[in-house]
C-alpha cells in the first residue's frame, strides 16, 4: 500500500499528492511516469512524476481530474493509501547540456516540466520558460519553474496574466530573440503540434512528452502506441518522450478518444460528474 | 477383458449456454469417472507418457492410486514434481505430449491424462491443500523475476530445497499470462490464486509492482542474491504491419486479454477498466491466444466473431481442443485469407478490413506448406474490432539493460537447456528464453532452472 503523505488542491480541479513510494522515489529521473490503482476495481491509470524527493522516498503526482479514476483521487485525504503505484516506467528526458533550451508547459503538462527544467538548469543550460493556462488561477507552478529559469514567460487565453494569446505566440518571439538548441514542450496535444510545426520551420530540436491510454505500462498490451516517423513506437517503454517534429499528433488525439463514452458512464455511475 | 477404446467424457457447459457467462467450460470428473478413467491405464513398464512430460511427473504413479481411489496419494505424487497442477490440468497440449505417446493411443484414444491430472487437483484443493514440511534453510538466496508458469515454477521447487526465494513480479497480480492472457472460462482466476497461495505457503515471498530493470536492475539483484532467475515471458505484441493498424478499434490480443482477464473488463462499470468491442468482431491468427480472443468476443455480446488465418485448419497452431470449443460455440473461420489494410471513418474508426485470398503452395521452413497471394482476390468485409494474436515476443525490458547478457536475435536471453545464460548466477526460462511457447514448457523450464541454480550455488562455497 502506498500512502497519500500530503495533498494540495491547486486551482480548481488540480491536485498534488505526495506518494509513499521510496523504491519509486530512488530511481525517478525527470520526464518518467508511474502508474497507479486506486483499489481492488480500479483502472490503472499513468501520471507522469511531477517531482521527487530521494531521501524522504516520495513521488509527487499533479493531476488534473478528468474522468472517473483522476476524480475518485482527488477526494481521497491525506493518510489514505492506493493499493498500487509502479515506476519508474519510461525513457527518462534526455537532460544535458544543449546551449540554450526553451521549455514550454501547457495547463497541467507545466507538472511533468517542472523537474525537467530543474535538471536541464542543474546541467548548465540557459533555460527559457515559457507557461500556458486558460487563465491567471490555471497557472500551476510559476514561482518553482520561474527559479530555476533565465528568462520566463506566461501566455493566457484571457490575458489575466502575462501576454494574451497562445505559448506558441511567445516561443516565436523568443525564436526571433535567441538562438535556441532545444525545445521541450509538454502539455495538450494541440499545443505540443503547433510548438511543433513551428520549431520545424526553424529546424530546432524540439521533444514532446505524450499522454496516450495505458494499461500495463511495461510494453506489453500496445494500448500506447504512437505512430512516430510512420512506425509504430509505444509511449510506455520508448517514451513517453518523443521529437516532436515526427510524432503524429492525429491518430494520438484519435486514440485518446477511444473510451470516452464508458469514460462519462462510469462518471455518471459514480456521482463523481 | 477388453480395454474401453475411448477417453471418458468430461461435462461440460452448453454451447448455447457458455457464450453468455464467463465460467469455465468444463466441469471436470466425478470420483466414480476418474477411477474408470484410470483403470484404462496399462500401468507400461518403460512409462512411454512419462518421455512427452516437461515436468517430469510420474503419470502412471498417480494414475495408480486413482485407480486404487486413493486420491490423496495421488495428489502427492503430482505435487512431488508439479506445484501447479489445475493450472497445467487445463491448460497444457496433452495430446503432443503425454497422451501423444500412451500405448492406447494404437487402439484408440490415450488415457485422459490431463483431465486425471486436473481431477486430482481440483480434489486436493477443494480438500485443502497439504503443505510440506519445510526444509533446512540453506542461507542462500534467490531472486526471481516474474511470477509467471516459469518464474513460480522455478520459485517452487527452490524454496523445497531449501533457499529463500523472493519474486519480483512488475504487474499487481500474479501468474503472468495465466492472469492477464488466458481466459476464465479456461482458467478461473480463483484457482491460479490458489495455486499462487500454495507457492507462497511453501514459504516464497512475492513482491507486486516492481519492474525489474526499472524499479531495482538486475544488477542490483546480483548483488544482494546468490543467483536470479529471469521468467519474464513473451508479452511483447506482434503486429501486422499493415495500414490502418492503428485506428480505434484494433486491439492486440494482449491488450484486449488484459482488459478482460486481469482488469475485469466484462464487469464494466463495476469494474473501471472498459473494452468496448461493437457487433462484427475479427481476431487474426489461429493459436491459442486466438481462440481465446474470438471466444472472449462472443461473452462481450458479439454478434460475429470470425478468425482470419491465411493458412488452413491443418496448419493451425492452437491445441484441438480450442478449436474444437470455439466451433462449438460459433466462431466463424474464415481460412486461407490474409488482411491487407483496415479502413476507418473520418473520425478514425474502424470500419472495414481488406484481405486477399490464399493458397498452398510450397513447404517452408517449418514444414508447413507457405500461403501464398491469389492475384485479384481482394474482398473487403464491415468490422468493428479487430483483434491481432500473430504472437508476442520477448518482454525487452530486461534483455537490454544487463551489460554482457547475450541476447539472441528475436530478443530472446540466450540461455542453455537447464537456463544458465551468458552471464554467471544469472538464469532464465520460459518465453524469454525460448520465444512464446506453452505454459507447461515455461513450467519445465523453470523447474530445470531450479536444479542449475542449486547446482550453481552449491559449486560456489
Amino acid at each position: 500500500m502506498y500512502q497519500i503523505l500530503e495533498k494540495k488542491v491547486l486551482p480548481e480541479t488540480v491536485k498534488l499528492m505526495k506518494i509513499k513510494a521510496p523504491l519509486v522515489a530512488k530511481k525517478a529521473q525527470p520526464g518518467q511516469f508511474i502508474i497507479l490503482r486506486i483499489d481492488e476495481k480500479g483502472e490503472r491509470i499513468p501520471l507522469t512524476i511531477a517531482d521527487f524527493d530521494r531521501k524522504k522516498g516520495t513521488i509527487t503526482i499533479i493531476f488534473l481530474e478528468v474522468g472517473k479514476t483522476t476524480k475518485q483521487l482527488g477526494k481521497l485525504a491525506v493518510g489514505s493509501s492506493l493499493l498500487n503505484f509502479v515506476g519508474p516506467l519510461g525513457v527518462p528526458s534526455e537532460v544535458k547540456k544543449y546551449g540554450t533550451v526553451v521549455c514550454v508547459g501547457g495547463g497541467v503538462g507545466i507538472a511533468p516540466l517542472y523537474p525537467i527544467v530543474k535538471s536541464l538548469k542543474e546541467q548548465g543550460n540557459f533555460v527559457i520558460s515559457i507557461l500556458g493556462a486558460k487563465n491567471e488561477k490555471l497557472l500551476l507552478l510559476e514561482k518553482e519553474i520561474q527559479e530555476f529559469s533565465d528568462e520566463f514567460y506566461i501566455a493566457t487565453d484571457d490575458g489575466s496574466k502575462g501576454q494574451k494569446g497562445f505559448v506558441s505566440d511567445v516561443l516565436q518571439q523568443v525564436i526571433n530573440k535567441h538562438k535556441v538548441d532545444m525545445v521541450m514542450a509538454i502539455g495538450p496535444i494541440i499545443m505540443m503540434k503547433v510548438v511543433s510545426d513551428l520549431t520545424r520551420k526553424y529546424n530546432i530540436k524540439t521533444l514532446v512528452s505524450l499522454n496516450p491510454i495505458m494499461v500495463d505500462g511495461t510494453g506489453m498490451c500496445g494500448g500506447c502506441r504512437v505512430s512516430v516517423d510512420g512506425k509504430t513506437k509505444f509511449a510506455c517503454v520508448d517514451g513517453p518522450e518523443f521529437d516532436g517534429h515526427k510524432v503524429d499528433y492525429a491518430n494520438l488525439m484519435l486514440r485518446n478518444r477511444r473510451f470516452m463514452h464508458e469514460e462519462g458512464e462510469a462518471c455518471k455511475l459514480e456521482g463523481v460528474q | 477383458m477388453s480395454v474401453r477404446k475411448t477417453k471418458h467424457e468430461m461435462p461440460q457447459q452448453k454451447p448455447e449456454e457458455r457464450i453468455k457467462n464467463f465460467k469455465e467450460v468444463p466441469y471436470g470428473y466425478s470420483k466414480e469417472v476418474a477411477i474408470e478413467e484410470a483403470k484404462r491405464c496399462m500401468q507400461c513398464k518403460n512409462k512411454p507418457c512419462m518421455k512427452g512430460c516437461p515436468v517430469e511427473i510420474d503419470i502412471p504413479g498417480f494414475i495408480a492410486r486413482i485407480a486404487q481411489g486413493d486420491f490423496d496419494k495421488a495428489a502427492e505424487v503430482i505435487k512431488a514434481k508439479n506445484n501447479l497442477p489445475a493450472v497445467s490440468g487445463r491448460v497444457c497440449p496433452y495430446e503432443g505430449q503425454c497422451e501423444g505417446e500412451c500405448t492406447l493411443k494404437k487402439l484408440g484414444e490415450p488415457v485422459g491424462i490431463g483431465r486425471l491430472e486436473r481431477f486430482i487437483a481440483d480434489y486436493e484443493r477443494e480438500k485443502g491443500v497439504k503443505i510440506p514440511k519445510k526444509p533446512k534453510a540453506l542461507g542462500k538466496k534467490v531472486a526471481v523475476v516474474g511470477a509467471g508458469p516459469a518464474g513460480l515454477t522455478c520459485a517452487g521447487d527452490l524454496v523445497k530445497m531449501g533457499y529463500k526465494v523472493t519474486v519480483f513480479e512488475a504487474l499487481h497480480a500474479p501468474g503472468g499470462v495465466l492472469m492477464y492472457g488466458i481466459p476464465e472460462f479456461r482458467l478461473p482466476k480463483k484457482i491460479v490464486e490458489a495455486e499462487v497461495d500454495y507457492i507462497k505457503k511453501l514459504g516464497v515471498e512475492i513482491n507486486y509492482d516492481v519492474v525489474i530493470g526499472k524499479t531495482i536492475t538486475v544488477d542490483e539483484l546480483m548483488g544482494e542474491f546468490d543467483a536470479v532467475f529471469v521468467g519474464t515471458g513473451a508479452g511483447l505484441p506482434n503486429w501486422l504491419n499493415i495500414p490502418g493498424e492503428n485506428l480505434d478499434g484494433v486491439y492486440s490480443a494482449n491488450e484486449f486479454l488484459t482488459r478482460v482477464n486481469m482488469m475485469k473488463a466484462y464487469s464494466f462499470p463495476e469494474y473501471d477498466t472498459p473494452v468496448k468491442i461493437g457487433k462484427i468482431v475479427v481476431t487474426f491468427g489461429a493459436g491459442n491466444v486466438a481462440m481465446d480472443c474470438a471466444r472472449t468476443a462472443l461473452r462481450l455480446g458479439a454478434e460475429k466473431s470470425y478468425i482470419l488465418y491465411r493458412r488452413t485448419e491443418a496448419e493451425m497452431p492452437a491445441r484441438i481442443e480450442e478449436i474444437h470449443h470455439a466451433k462449438e460455440e460459433g466462431v466463424i473461420f474464415k481460412l486461407l485469407t490474409n488482411p491487407i489494410s483496415f479502413y476507418g471513418d473520418k473520425d478514425g474508426h474502424l470500419i472495414e478490413v481488406e484481405y486477399i485470398n490464399m493458397q498452398l503452395g510450397e513447404p517452408d521452413e517449418s514444414g508447413r506448406r507457405r500461403p501464398v497471394p491469389i492475384p485479384g482476390s481482394e474482398e473487403k468485409m464491415k468490422i468493428d474490432t479487430a483483434l491481432v494474436a500473430i504472437g508476442q515476443s520477448p518482454n525487452p525490458l530486461i534483455p537490454h539493460t544487463v551489460k554482457g547478457l547475450q541476447v539472441g536475435k528475436h530478443g530472446n536471453i540466450v540461455a542453455d537447456d537447464d537456463g544458465r545464460t551468458s552471464v554467471p548466477g544469472l538464469f532464465a526460462g520460459g518465453d524469454i528464453a525460448t520465444g512464446a511457447a506453452t505454459v507447461i514448457l515455461a513450467m519445465g523450464a523453470g523447474k530445470r532452472a531450479a536444479r542449475a541454480i542449486d547446482q550453481y550455488i552449491k559449486s560456489k562455497k
